[in-house]
This record gives structure tokens, C-alpha cells and sequence, in this order.
């Protein structure tokens, strides 16, 4: 096995090494959604999908009412 | 965002309708079963010495039936219609498509008669045995390919939160179900396999599946369902996407490291333990946000709550989603724990879990997407109450009940007298039980009730729609 690779196989290098790769990756994910706000007008907008084939339907119309 | 819109008979709804009537058919007698053995435990002359209808067999035909009959039929027939509306697309393999409807519903039928019949691989909600589970596992990557080929024939740009979930859902279900059943057939002509991993690491893996078949089964698809029917049956879009995003990512993330607090107080070791139980800690936020996001849906809208009583069963689902979300986590604490475990508490949690969230948001959305699909209008509102009612009084006085037994329980069994021995002998902490399995049961005849009132209503929508389809081909003609 490669030297690089054993340094994998200990644990106290593989636990901290998890924890920092995972906290900046949902650090990450956190400032991409809630940075720029073009992207967040962008986001934002999918949330119209579900509406943007809506049927004509009759409980639709009584909901209305 | 440019896309073309689809009108829904280009939509395939007959894959969608036969799963939704099997939804309801295996919700009855689930539910009939759990009534059952419920009151088996109140008044245990029901078994009847009947080897077949005895507790230890009827259990897992219950949680089969409700989990993977009720629960997995309406998850196929609401993924397969939320596809198609938020991909404007066609579902892609007609023919496969029913393929999973045929194979999901034998795989079903199967194993709730292997169990009264005393065959089983004695894993938690795993029971089937080794060839019902490679039935399974067919079904499954259909249902993934089926998914995954709607999707890439979509007419929208952006794939619809909603379908993350159920994309999750279904990956990590194949993922859980294929390893927790990697076994040894004793033979090719045998039901019984051997465990190909054994004693901790065995409890481990089953654990492993079990809590993330909570987590992506009864918990990340049933948000699929809940981000496109809440917002569809209130009229607004949901609260904040941006939420819903984070809400993905982290409950995701986080669920597949709880499953040993589970295991808590035995051979697993203490790390892995505390590890669950910190992660279990974590899962609250997410679960909170997804709640929060839910429910501020209605906002400008919650004078809905007075006239429409389908709002209602996806307000108090998303109630119950809180509340056991709450609940999970703090069982989940080594010392809570140490006097939860082995008693009602953990019932009484599973079904404020599956009762409160899974089967109320299932409840809403299916009377959401029945009209829709026979192209009607519900046959009875008034039922659609009563429904609500009765449905929300018997999850009450079941976890009422559990909690009563199950903390009652706890208490008894630890307790202690001056020179340390046990204050109660074992049967004293049963006889202490039976009042509380009474008002459960009563509970639970309440809750079957409720889905039985929805099972005719639906029957007299679909006469109803079909009468109506006839009267206007007649005046067609």
C-alpha cells in the first residue's frame, strides 16, 4: 500500500480528516444558497414549479370559493 | 424558465391509480392486524392457541403490511405522479412501471403469508425471507431506473426539491436492503439463509438499516410527498426552497450515523454509541427546519384550516413530524435511554412517528391526488372530517397510553428497594400494563375506523368518476 494511503488506515488522522472534509463541505453548501442575490432569486424561483402545470380541476375551484 | 407543459393525459395516472387503491387496501388490513395484535397483548385469549395469528407472527405481518403495503404503495403512487407534474414529462417504461406495481404488491403479499405460515429471517421490518428479498431488490432498481429516466426526460430545467427526497428515498433504500440481507441460503430449495455477518457487527448492520429505513423509508420520502402536496392543496409555493435545500442536505447527512442508539447499553462499543447518539442530537435541526418550512406554508393562508380538512391532516402531520423529531432525539440519550429501551415508550414513539407523520401526510396527500386521478370530486367531505377526527383522537390515546405504560414500565423495572434487590417482580410490571394496552387498543379501533370511512369514500369518488366519465361519453356519442 501506498505511504499515502496508511496514513488513511489510522483513525486518529481519518476522524479529524472526516470531520474537517464534511464541515466545509455544509459550510460550503450554507454560503453558495445564501450568497448572491441573483442566485437566490434564481433558487427561490423553482419553488413555483409545482404550479406551473396546473390542472383545471374541480376542487381547485371549490378551494377558490 | 422555458419548458412546454404537458397535459395530463400524456401523463401515465393508471400506474399511479393501482397504487393508490392498493395503498388503501393494505393500509386496511395492516392496520386490521395492528388492531389485532394489540389486543392480543390486552387480552391474550385472542391468540387462540392459533399457531398462525399468534403475536410473534401477526407483528411483522402489521408492520409489513402498514410500512412496505400502505406506506411503499403510496410513496410509488405519489413519487410517480410528482415526477411526471414537476417534470411536465411522461413517466418513462410503461411496461416496467408495472412491473414494480406487480412485483412490489406480490413481494408484499408474500411475506405476510411466509410470516403466518413461521417463515422468517427474524431481522426488524426485515423479515422477508432470502427470495422475497431478491424480489425486492428487482423491484427496486426498476423503480430507480424508472425515476432516474423520468427525470432525464424532463421538459423543466431544475429537478423540484420534491424529488430529491424521493430520488434519496430510493437509493438509499436499495443500498440498506441489499446489505442488511446479504445471507447464505441453507439451500437452494430452503427459506432459511444465515446472516453473512454475525453477532455485534450482525446487530449493527440491522440497526443500520433499521433507524435509516426510518430515515430515507418513513422520513426523506414522505418529505418528497410533503413538499409537493402542501403547497399544491394550500396554493401557495413552499415557505423558502432555499430551506428545503438545506433541509435536504443535512437530514441526509446525518441519518445514516444514528442507527446504533439503538443499541445502546450492550456489546457495541461506547464510542460508536456516543457517536450515534451526538448525530441523533444533530438531526433536530434539520428535522425543525423541514417542520418550520412546512408549516409557514400556510402563512396568509391558515384560515384554509377551517374549510378544507385535507389542510388539516398535513398541519397535524407535519405537528407529529415535530414532535417525534423531538422525541427521537432525547431517546436517544444514554440516560433516557437506559430506562426507555425494552418498554412501550419506544412504541408509543414509533407510532406518533408512522400514526402522527407517515400515515396523516399519506392521508392528505392521497385525498389530494384521488380526485385528481378519476377526475372527480371527493364523494363526501363530511367523511373526509370525520375521518380527521377519528384519526387524530386515536394517535392521541395510543401514544398517551405508551407513554403511561412505557415510562411506568421503565420506572418499575428499576426500581430498587433499601438492600438493593428489585422492588417488583417481573409480573407485577406486566399486570401494570394492561390498562394502558386497553385505552391503545381503543386508540388503534379508532385510527382503523378512520381509514376505513376514507376506504369507502374513496370507492363511492372512483363509482362516482366513472359514472361521470360514462354519463359524458354517452353525450359524446
Amino acid at each position: 500500500m501506498p505511504e499515502w494511503l496508511e496514513w488513511f488506515t489510522h483513525m486518529e488522522n481519518t476522524k479529524p480528516f472526516a470531520l474537517v472534509l464534511f464541515f466545509v463541505t455544509f459550510v460550503g453548501i450554507i454560503l453558495y444558497i445564501f450568497t448572491g442575490k441573483k442566485r437566490a432569486e434564481r433558487l427561490e424561483s423553482y419553488k413555483n414549479i409545482p404550479f406551473d402545470d396546473d390542472d383545471e380541476h374541480r376542487r381547485d375551484e371549490d378551494s377558490e370559493k | 424558465m422555458a419548458h412546454t407543459t404537458a397535459q395530463p393525459a400524456q401523463y401515465n395516472y393508471a400506474i399511479v391509480r393501482n397504487f393508490t387503491i392498493m395503498a388503501l387496501v393494505w393500509g386496511v388490513l395492516g392496520m386490521t392486524a395492528g388492531l389485532y395484535i394489540a389486543s392480543e397483548l390486552a387480552w391474550p385469549f385472542l391468540n387462540f392457541d392459533i399457531p398462525q395469528i399468534t403475536f410473534g407472527r401477526l407483528r411483522p405481518v402489521h408492520t409489513t403490511l402498514v410500512i412496505f403495503g400502505f406506506g411503499g404503495s403510496a410513496l410509488f403512487a405519489t413519487s410517480y405522479y410528482v415526477v411526471q407534474r414537476t417534470c411536465q414529462t411522461r413517466l418513462w417504461g410503461d411496461s416496467l412501471a408495472s412491473f414494480t406495481f406487480w412485483g412490489w404488491q406480490a413481494a408484499v403479499a408474500l411475506a405476510a403469508i411466509s410470516y403466518m405460515a413461521g417463515y422468517t429471517q427474524a431481522r426488524e421490518y426485515a423479515e422477508m425471507t432470502w427470495p422475497i428479498d431478491i424480489l425486492i431488490a428487482v423491484v427496486w432498481v426498476a423503480y430507480l431506473l424508472i425515476y432516474v429516466m423520468t427525470l432525464r426526460n424532463r421538459s423543466q430545467p431544475h429537478i423540484y426539491v420534491a424529488n430529491w427526497f424521493y430520488i434519496a428515498f430510493i437509493l438509499a433504500t436499495a443500498i440498506l436492503h441489499i446489505f442488511n440481507n446479504l445471507a447464505m441460503p441453507v439451500s437452494l430449495f430452503s427459506l432459511s439463509s444465515y446472516s453473512l455477518q454475525s453477532g455485534v457487527q450482525d446487530a449493527m448492520t440491522q440497526w443500520w438499516y433499521g433507524h435509516n429505513a426510518v430515515g430515507f423509508f418513513l422520513t426523506a420520502a414522505f418529505l418528497g410527498m410533503m413538499y409537493y402536496f402542501v403547497p399544491k392543496q394550500v396554493g401557495r409555493p413552499v415557505y423558502s426552497y432555499r430551506l428545503s435545500i438545506i433541509h435536504f442536505w443535512a437530514l441526509i447527512f446525518l441519518y445514516m450515523w444514528v442507527g446504533a442508539h439503538h443499541l445502546h447499553w450492550t456489546a457495541l462499543p461506547d464510542w460508536t454509541s456516543t457517536l450515534a447518539a451526538t448525530f441523533s442530537i444533530l438531526l433536530l435541526m434539520p428535522s425543525w427546519g423541514g417542520m418550520i418550512n412546512g408549516i409557514m406554508t400556510l402563512s396568509g393562508a391558515w384560515d384554509k384550516l377551517r374549510t378544507d380538512p385535507i389542510i388539516r391532516f398535513l398541519v397535524v402531520a407535519l405537528s407529529f413530524y415535530g414532535m417525534s423529531t423531538f422525541e427521537g432525539p432525547l431517546m436517544s440519550l444514554k440516560s433516557v435511554n437506559a430506562l426507555s429501551h425494552y418498554t412501550d415508550w419506544t412504541v408509543g414513539h414509533v407510532h406518533s412517528g408512522a400514526l402522527g407523520w407517515v400515515a396523516m401526510i399519506s392521508f392528505g396527500s392521497l385525498y389530494h391526488l384521488v380526485p385528481r386521478l378519476w377526475d372527480t370530486r371527493m364523494w363526501s367531505t363530511s367523511l373526509i372530517y370525520l375521518h380527521f377526527w377519528l384519526a387524530t383522537i386515536g394517535i392521541v390515546l395510543y401514544i398517551s397510553a405508551m407513554w403511561v405504560a412505557g415510562i411506568g414500565q421503565g420506572l418499575l423495572l428499576r426500581a430498587f428497594d433499601d438492600y438493593g434487590n428489585l422492588a417488583y417482580t417481573f409480573i407485577e410490571t406486566v399486570q401494570f400494563l394492561h390498562q394502558p394496552y386497553v385505552v391503545r387498543a381503543l386508540g388503534g379501533l379508532f385510527f382503523v375506523s378512520g381509514i376505513v370511512i376514507m376506504g369507502f369514500n374513496v370507492y363511492m369518488t372512483i363509482r362516482q368518476g366513472r359514472r361521470e366519465q360514462a354519463a359524458l361519453q354517452a353525450k359524446l356519442a
